[in-house]
C-alpha cells in the first residue's frame, strides 16, 4: 500500500468528516461529532470490510469471487431464520438463539462458497459467470423461502413474521472508567473521554471485523499458510511442483472467504437490525470488491478503502440527525438519493486506477489444469 | 450414389450440430424443472399441478399466449443486449440500469415533448422519437462503462453494477421529484401518462401484445446479421475472442469496445423504451426489477445466438406469465419461478455438471466469456 493511496483515503475521509462538523457544530461540540462519526463509520463499514476480506482470501488463492453479494444475502437470511427457529420453535433463550444465528450465517456463507469453489475449481466454470449464478440463486432462494416459510400454505408461523430474538449487544470498553481519575474534577475532560469512548464501544461483529483485518494480514504475509495461498494464486504450477496441493489450498481459501461473507451477512440481520427484507445487501458485496481492488488485495488496504465507503454512509446518517440545523446552502446533503450515489461513483473513480494502478494476483480467475 | 451419401451426411451434420447446441440447454432445463418439482413437493405442494398451472397460464389460451409474448418482448431485447456484449468479450451486468434510463427518457419525451413544443405531434414522429431517445440514453449509459474499460481498464463488471445503482438512485430522485405524476390521487413514484401520439398500437384488438414484439423479432434478426455479415460484427467478435490478435490485425480495439458497450446499452434502452411506449405508457419505479439478471440467464441459455435468445426469452416469459396461474392452483409463491430460473442458469453456466450427470462428452474448446480484473 503506497502513500498516494493512503493519502487519498485520508483526504476523502477528512473531507466527509469536515462537512458533518460544519453542519452539526451548531448542535454538538466538534469532538463529539467526530467521534460519533468515527463510531458510525467503523460500524457501517463492517460488511464491506468482511466482504473485502472474503475477496482477498479467494483471489489471493486465484479464484475471482463476484458472488460475495449473494453469499452475504443468503447468510443474512439463514442466520436470521435460524435465530427465529431457535427462539420461537425450540424456545431457546434469546442470547443462545442470537449466537446460533451467527453460527448459521457463517455456515451458510461456507456452504455457498463451497458451491462457488466446486463451480470454479472442479467444474472450471467461468468464474465471473459462476459468481453471477450465485448472486441470482441467492435472490431466488431467499425471496422464495421468505415468502413460502412465513406466508405460504401450512406455514408453521401462521402467515406472519414472528419476532426475532433481537440483536447483538454493544460491548462497552471501559475507557471512561479507566481515565476518569486522570480528569479529576474537570467535567469537560470527562465529557471528552466519554466521547472518545464511543469510538470503541462497538458490537461484536464490528469489533471482530477489525481484529480479523489484522489477523488476516498477519496470516497472509507472515505464515506458511499465507505463503502457500499466495503461491497458488500467483503461480499454481510452481506451487504444485514444490508439493503444495493447489486444489486443496484453493478450496480452503474460498471457503474461508465464504465464512467472512457469512459473517458480513450476520451483520445485517443479527447485529444491525433484527429483520430481513429481500435484496437488503443492496450492492455492498460489489462495493467490497472495489475496496479489495483499491486495497491492492491486502487486508489492511481493503479495510482502509472500506472505511471511505463507511464514512460516506455515516455522512448520510448524520445528516438525518442534524436535519433541523442544516444551513440552506448545505440542504442538498439531505437528498439521500443524490448523496447516496457517493459510494458508487467513488467505486468507479477508484477503478479507473488514477490513484495508482493495482495488480491482481497473476493467476486470478484462471482454473488450474495440471 | 456418392452425392446422395454426401448430402445425407451433410443433413446429418446439420442435425447433429443443432442437437449438440440444444442438447445441454435442454437437459439443463429438464434437470432444473425436476429439481424445482422436488422443491415444490418438499414445501408441501403438488409439483404436477404446479407445472400444469404454469403451462396453462402461459400457453392455455389466446390471451395467455398474448401475455407470454408481452413478457417475452423486453426479455428478447435485454437478452440480445447481454449476448452482444458477450460476443465482444464484455460482461454487461448493467442491462437493468440501461433499461431503466431508457424507459425514463422515453417516458419524458412521451409526455413532455408536446408540452415543450406547444403542438401535438403526429405518431409517425413522436413514437419513433420517444423510442430513439430511450435507445440513445441506454447506449450512452453503457458507453460510459465502455469508455472507462477502453481507456482506464476499469472492469466493466463492477462498473455496470455501480451504474445500475446510480440509475436506480437517479430515477428514484427524478420520479419522486420533477418527473412525478402530479395527478391528485397519485402517491406512487411514477411519471405522467405519455401522449397518445407516442403509444405503440396493439397488434390485435383486445389483446395486449403490441408491435414491439414484432420489432423484437426483427431486431434479433438484425443483430444476427450485424454480428455475422458485417465488418463491425467481425470486429466485435474478433476483439471478443482475442483482443491482442485483433490489435495486431489492425482493428481499433478501444473503439470496438466502446461501440460494443454502446450497442449493448442501446438494446437494453430499447427494451425500456418499448415497455413504456407499448405497454405501460409511463415509467413506474421498480417495474424492471430483475430484468437485468434474467437477461444474463437468457443470453447464457440461448448461447448468445439471437435465435437461441428468442427461444430462451419465450421460456422465461412463459414461466413468469404462467406463475400467476400456478400460484392460484397450488398457493406456491411466484418467487418459486426465480428459484427454478436460477437453477436453469446454474446448470447452463456449469454445463460440466450436466455433462457429468448425463455422461455427455465435451466437444471443442472452452469458450472464454469474461476476463479477470487485469483488463
Amino acid at each position: 500500500m503506497d502513500w498516494k493511496r493512503f493519502g487519498f483515503i485520508a483526504l476523502i475521509i477528512i473531507v466527509l468528516f469536515s462537512v458533518v462538523v460544519m453542519v452539526g457544530q451548531a448542535k454538538q461540540p466538534p469532538l463529539l461529532i467526530v467521534t460519533s462519526m468515527l463510531a458510525t463509520t467503523i460500524a457501517v463499514a463492517t460488511p464491506l470490510t468482511l466482504g473485502a476480506l472474503s475477496g482477498v482470501f479467494c483471489e489471493r488463492a486465484g479464484v475471482v469471487n463476484i458472488g460475495i453479494e449473494g453469499m452475504m444475502l443468503t447468510a443474512a437470511f439463514f442466520g436470521w431464520l435460524g435465530g427465529i427457529y431457535m427462539f420461537n420453535i425450540f424456545h431457546l433463550p434469546p442470547s443462545v438463539s442470537i449466537g446460533l444465528g451467527v453460527f448459521f450465517a457463517v455456515l451458510t456463507g461456507a456452504l455457498m462458497s463451497l458451491l462457488h469453489a466446486m463451480l470454479s475449481i472442479t467444474f472450471k466454470v467461468d468464474q465471473i459467470i459462476g459468481g453471477t449464478v450465485i448472486n441470482i440463486l441467492a435472490v431466488g432462494l431467499t425471496g422464495f423461502l421468505n415468502r413460502q416459510l412465513f406466508f405460504g400454505a401450512g406455514s408453521v408461523f401462521g402467515g406472519s413474521v414472528p419476532s426475532s430474538a433481537g440483536v447483538l449487544p454493544t460491548i462497552h470498553i471501559p475507557i471512561t472508567e479507566l481515565f476518569s481519575s486522570v480528569c479529576g474534577t474537570s467535567a469537560t475532560c470527562l465529557q471528552n473521554v466519554q466521547a472518545i469512548n464511543r469510538v470503541f464501544d462497538q458490537k461484536p461483529i464490528a469489533m471482530g471485523a477489525v481484529l480479523l483485518v489484522f489477523l488476516s494480514h498477519y496470516i497472509l504475509f507472515n505464515t506458511r499458510w499465507g505463503l502457500r495461498t499466495r503461491a497458488v494464486g500467483e503461480h499454481p504450477k510452481a506451487a504444485d511442483t514444490v508439493g503444495i496441493n493447489v486444489i486443496k489450498m484453493r478450496y480452503a481459501n474460498v471457503i474461508i472467504g465464504g465464512m467472512f461473507a457469512g459473517l458480513a451477512g450476520a451483520y445485517f440481520t443479527i447485529e444491525s437490525v433484527p429483520s430481513f427484507e429481500p435484496l437488503l445487501t443492496n450492492g455492498r458485496g460489489f462495493i467490497s470488491l472495489a475496496a479489495m481492488i483499491f486495497g491492492n488485495w491486502t487486508p489492511i488496504g481493503a479495510w482502509a478503502a472500506s472505511l471511505v465507503f463507511g464514512a460516506s454512509q455515516a455522512l448520510l446518517i448524520n445528516m438525518q440527525i442534524f436535519r433541523d440545523v442544516i444551513p440552506p446552502q448545505w440542504s442538498f446533503l439531505q437528498e439521500s438519493y443524490i448523496v447516496g450515489l457517493t459510494p458508487y461513483i467513488l467505486t468507479m473513480f477508484i477503478l479507473t486506477g488514477i490513484i495508482g494502478k493495482t495488480t491482481p494476483p497473476a493467476a486470478d480467475g484462471v482454473p488450474y489444469e495440471k | 450414389m456418392q452425392e446422395e451419401k454426401q448430402s445425407n451426411s451433410l443433413t446429418r451434420q446439420i442435425l447433429q450440430s443443432i442437437s449438440n447446441a440444444g442438447l445441454v440447454p435442454f437437459l439443463a432445463i429438464l434437470t432444473a424443472v425436476v429439481l424445482g418439482g422436488i422443491i415444490i413437493a418438499f414445501v408441501g405442494g403438488n409439483p404436477f399441478l404446479a407445472y400444469r398451472g404454469l403451462i396453462e397460464g402461459s400457453f392455455g389460451s389466446t390471451k395467455a399466449l398474448s401475455e407470454t409474448a408481452v413478457w417475452a418482448t423486453p426479455y428478447i431485447f435485454a437478452g440480445l443486449a447481454v449476448a452482444l456484449a458477450f460476443k465482444g468479450g464484455l460482461f454487461n451486468i448493467g442491462a437493468e440500469g440501461q433499461l431503466a434510463v431508457g424507459a425514463v427518457f422515453s417516458a419524458l419525451i412521451g409526455y413532455a415533448l408536446p408540452e415543450w413544443l406547444g403542438v401535438d405531434l403526429p405518431t409517425i414522429i413522436h413514437l419513433p422519437l420517444a423510442i430513439l431517445v430511450g435507445m440513445l440514453m441506454g447506449g450512452l449509459w453503457a458507453g460510459i462503462v465502455g469508455w472507462l474499460k477502453a481507456y482506464t481498464g476499469g472492469h466493466e463488471v463492477i462498473n455496470t453494477i455501480m451504474m445500475n445503482y446510480i440509475a436506480l438512485n437517479t430515477t428514484s430522485f427524478l420520479l419522486n421529484g420533477i418527473m412525478k405524476d402530479r395527478s391528485p390521487t397519485n402517491v406512487i413514484a411514477r411519471t405522467p401518462l405519455i401522449a397518445d401520439s407516442a403509444r405503440m398500437p396493439a397488434i390485435f384488438d383486445g389483446l395486449r401484445v403490441h408491435w414491439g414484439f414484432i420489432l423484437a423479432l426483427l431486431v434479433a434478426f438484425f443483430i444476427w446479421w450485424l454480428l455475422n455479415k458485417t465488418t463491425l460484427g467481425f470486429e466485435i467478435r474478433t476483439v471478443g475472442l482475442n483482443p491482442d490478435a485483433a490489435q495486431y490485425a489492425g482493428i481499433n480495439v478501444k473503439r470496438t469496445i466502446i461501440l460494443t458497450m454502446i450497442l449493448s446499452g442501446a438494446l437494453a434502452g430499447l427494451a425500456g423504451a418499448i415497455e413504456v411506449t407499448g405497454l405501460n405508457y409511463r415509467h413506474e419505479l421498480g417495474f424492471s426489477i430483475g430484468y437485468g439478471y434474467d437477461a444474463i440467464a437468457i443470453a447464457l441459455l440461448g448461447k448468445s445466438h439471437p435465435l437461441g435468445i428468442v427461444l430462451a426469452a419465450f421460456l422465461f416469459a412463459a414461466m413468469r406469465n404462467g406463475a400467476t396461474r400456478m400460484q392460484f392452483l397450488t398457493q406456491m409463491p411466484v418467487d418459486l419461478i426465480s428459484m427454478i430460473q436460477a437453477l436453469i442458469l446454474l446448470f447452463v453456466a456449469a454445463d460440466a455438471i450436466i455433462r457429468y450427470i448425463y455422461r455427455i462428452k465435451a466437444k471443442g474448446e472452452r469458450v472464454v466469456l469474461t476476463r479477470g480484473w487485469g483488463g
